[in-house]
């Protein structure tokens, strides 16, 4: 699925990365804990989280993924943002809920990882 | 012994605008030297569930990266509270990290296991009061 296509699904707002609204994902992984982001996620799959600080910027880049949709409405900082902006990544803000927005992607074809 | 190259950072503890500079800045280092990216994406997993852990649970620490022609070693060394049983700490879901802790997306208790995951050698040793030292080796 294009985030293009995922950003309007969500109504997002997007942040920083527009130039890579056209990348095609096949998987997103949904938490708020970056510890079981490190432990099962692999690459290209996109983070949708609520968590919004500097480490998920970070978990983001050891994992090599470059696509976040922050949920529940909530923003990121700036100096966070830039960070995003630093390596690449895009970044997209929904006010729906984690199981909302995952429900929404899912049934459009997005599909879980497996862990 | 073979010749490598060897890069060092200090971590400073409870510092989490900072946290995670280290494993960028040696993934960058891996990425410059052309190493294969499903190397580097474990060595940065490693290092970065290192750098993370001296920052929450200890007084601070550094990050010792060395690399030869063939393999990427990882050494991460606090200064802190230690390991009291380190079975235990290396056991999936155990955790000793605060509600704060949690509430920055950590202490889920996956740290060192997913460190030994993606390890080729992990050792693990720690006095209580002292130190932890984590070595972590991939082999290229």
């Amino acid at each position: 699925m294009f985030l293009r296509e995922i950003a309007e699904l969500l109504e997002c707002e997007v942040l920083t990365g527009k130039e890579s609204l056209d990348r095609d994902y096949e998987y997103a992984f949904g938490s708020d804990l970056m510890s079981d982001v490190l432990a099962y996620v692999e690459d290209d799959t996109i983070l949708i989280t609520g968590l919004v600080n500097h480490q998920v910027i970070r978990t983001a880049e050891m994992l090599d993924l470059k696509a976040i949709i922050f949920i529940r409405g909530k923003e990121p900082t700036a100096d966070v943002v830039a960070l995003a902006n630093d390596h690449e990544m895009t970044l997209l803000a929904t006010k729906y809920t984690m199981y909302t927005a995952s429900g929404i992607l899912y049934s459009k074809g997005l599909k879980g990882i497996s862990v | 012994m073979q010749e490598s190259m060897k890069y060092e950072f200090s971590v400073p503890t409870m510092d989490f605008t900072v946290a995670g500079e280290a494993s960028s800045s040696i993934k960058k280092v891996l990425r410059q030297l052309g190493i294969d990216s499903g190397i580097i994406r474990r060595v940065a997993i490693a290092t970065y569930e290192a750098e993370i852990n001296i920052a929450i649970h200890s007084n601070g620490g550094k990050i010792t990266c060395l690399i030869s022609p063939e393999w990427v070693k990882v050494i991460a060394k606090d200064n802190g509270p230690g390991i009291e049983n380190i079975e235990l700490a290396m056991t999936k879901g155990f955790s000793t990290a605060t509600s704060e802790i949690r509430e920055l997306g950590f202490g889920a208790g996956m740290g060192l296991p997913n460190m030994k995951k993606c390890s080729d050698d992990f050792e693990i040793t720690s006095e209580v009061d002292v130190f932890t030292q984590l070595v972590m080796t991939l082999y290229l």
